[in-house]
């Protein structure tokens, strides 16, 4: 009884914690789901009478939600998939090859994780604007397509735990270096991929100072940047928070099911490859 | 002999050639597989950065021409920009409040969940969920939860209120209230952190933490407290210090939760660094003070994490080396 009771005030605390962090969430989606007269009724309403589960159908209809949504999904994929197959690449080269230059270029890329996001942001918006390239989306795409100091790191680190026995050993059956990588390398790296691609990934989704700046047509917005519109725009009225909480929950259910969808793959990867990082 | 010794040095030549056609090799391939880092490192990066830097002594309106201003705009920003000291105070006291509440909160949910409860799995997820918000959307949902009159929070104020002595408790005007802005952009921000990141490499540090040390205190008659302070604490002040440095570079450079939740306002009350950057540079495009700007925030940023680390060598222990 002793040892059971301060079980028990941990998992009160715990619990505490836990409902404090969740009442935005629960806050949101009831808000979510509530008829527009109930939004912003008092008493409040903690629970609405019918759950307005069309609000998530009305929400498509929204100026240009459907784009948005469109847009973030588009934008998302090419860059993730630049990002990790530049980085993996370049990962690549600075886990296995020797050759001169190596230090400098290794220490320059480290050097460049200390760098403020702000202090790029101008001179690449103005490279941006020279190119013709502002609203369009290859300020968006195409630079994540020549990598990433942080992933090429990330990579870097992960091959280097790979047996160098195992490139040798396809070396002497005659295979290239690219052969090596893609034959070898991938099959094990399953892990890494799935980490890179999710954290990426959800970088990505959330994208806001970057497209805020590039578009200004609406049509072409992702949704981080469209949400804004719910708003900034009204056009009347009547209250949108419903409608704008719904965005708001279909904007983070992707991050938080691919995070746990991929975490679960993540581990299988570190169990079947038998490595660990 | 002599033959012996002329294959000798004729295999040592191959052996040389061999490996300097395997150094050319790998070179040639190596390059081949950097060559799209290569040119994103120059190309938007490398260049990028002396471009601004160069860009900070020019006077430079975006599709005007550029005149150079020598350090007129470093000069600028330190005696003539009314809002740069103001801007760069109260972004400290945003990185000095959020900072050490978000890291000992994070060290807090570590060690809840260190504790091996049932269900740990299960509050875990929960602790980490407000992490995978997306800032955008976490924000709407705090504007939201806020809302003077029809948040929930200054409900539970009320209520509160009424239970406790009859009149309800009237909430404040959090994000529409200049006294109360900030802390709400704050709150925000620890909502995010708490759980997150900083949790999750703080759970690694403490599971590393030997058994033996716990119970050797536990011999000695070392209450919990002492072993929080004389174990717990000494034992995770590298990951501690780990946290501290990343969480000041990302507060420092604080945009979204300011940008959408408030405009800088009420009355400059969250206008951060960030947004004075993004004003100066996408607003009013002067790129060249913009530039400036950035500069000075990597500066600020590069003497805080110095200090950061020179302060380390009094409060940060590692166990490898001794003392």
């Amino acid at each position: 009884m002793a040892r059971l009771l301060p079980r028990l005030g941990l998992h009160a605390v715990a619990i505490a914690v836990g409902a404090v962090l969740m009442l935005p969430f629960y806050w949101a989606a009831i808000s979510s789901l509530k008829q527009m007269t109930e939004v912003r009724q008092i008493p409040l309403v903690w629970w609405p009478a019918i759950l307005q589960w069309i609000n998530y159908s009305d929400v498509w209809n929204v100026r240009f939600f459907p784009n948005w949504v469109w847009n973030s999904i588009l934008l998302t994929a090419i860059a993730t998939t630049g990002t990790v197959v530049s980085s993996s690449l370049a990962g690549y080269a600075f886990a296995r090859f020797r050759f001169p230059g190596k230090n400098l270029l290794f220490t320059l890329t480290l050097a460049t994780l200390m760098l403020p996001a702000y202090v790029l942001l101008i001179p690449n918006f103005m490279l941006f604007w020279q190119f013709g390239w502002l609203n369009t989306y290859l300020p968006l795409t195409v630079p994540f397509w020549f990598g990433s100091a942080f992933f090429i790191f990330l990579f870097r680190q992960f091959f280097m735990t790979v047996p160098i026995e195992l490139d040798e050993a396809a070396r002497i059956d005659g295979a290239s270096y690219p052969r090596i990588f893609w034959s070898i390398m991938l099959p094990l790296s399953g892990p890494v991929f799935a980490t890179a691609a999710i954290i990426e990934g959800i970088n990505q989704w959330n994208s806001f100072l970057r497209p805020l700046i590039i578009l200004n047509r609406p049509e072409t917005y992702p949704l981080s940047v469209g949400l804004r519109y719910f708003v900034v725009n009204p056009g009347d009225n009547l209250p949108k928070d419903h409608l704008l909480m719904a965005a708001s929950i279909i904007m983070t259910l992707p991050v938080i099911v691919l995070f746990f969808v991929g975490q679960r793959s993540f581990v299988r990867g570190v169990v079947m490859s038998g490595i660990k990082g | 002999m002599a033959t012996r010794v002329a294959t000798a040095s004729a295999s040592a030549r191959a052996r040389v050639a061999r490996q300097g056609g395997l150094q050319r090799e790998q070179t040639f391939w190596a390059y081949l597989f950097l060559a799209p880092w290569i040119v994103g490192l120059t190309v938007f990066v490398a260049g990028p950065i002396l471009f601004s830097l160069g860009l900070s002594f020019f006077s430079y309106t975006l599709g005007r021409e550029a005149t150079f201003v020598g350090l007129d705009n470093w000069i600028k920003a330190f005696t003539q920009d009314e809002l740069f000291w103001p801007t760069v105070a109260r972004t400290f006291v945003y990185t000095a409040c959020v900072v050490p509440l978000s890291v000992f909160g994070a060290l807090f949910t570590a060690m809840l969940l260190n504790q091996k409860l049932r269900g740990t799995t299960f509050f875990r997820t929960v602790f980490f969920m407000p992490h995978l918000a997306p800032t955008v959307a976490a924000i709407y949902i705090w504007l939201w939860l806020l809302n003077p009159q029809y948040g929930l929070v200054n409900e539970l104020i009320w209520q509160i209120g009424l239970h406790l002595t009859g009149t309800g408790f009237k909430g404040p005007g959090w994000f529409g209230d200049p006294t109360w802005a900030l802390p709400a952009l704050m709150a925000v921000a620890l909502w995010a952190a708490v759980g997150g990141n900083m949790m999750v490499i703080f759970l690694a540090g403490l599971q590393g933490i030997p058994q033996e040390l716990y119970e050797a205190a536990s011999i000695d008659g070392a209450s919990a407290r002492t072993r929080f302070w004389h174990v717990t604490l000494p034992m995770v002040s590298p990951t501690m210090f780990f946290n501290s440095v990343l969480a000041c570079i990302a507060a420092f450079q604080t945009f979204e939760t300011p940008f959408i939740g408030t405009k800088g306002g009420p009355a400059y009350a969250t206008w951060l660094y960030g947004l004075h950057i993004y004003r100066t540079s996408f607003e009013f495009f002067e790129m060249g003070y913009g530039s400036t700007l950035a500069w000075i925030l990597f500066v600020i940023l590069s003497v805080f994490t110095f200090l950061q680390f020179r302060s380390a060598r009094n409060w940060v222990f590692y166990a490898g080396e001794g003392r």
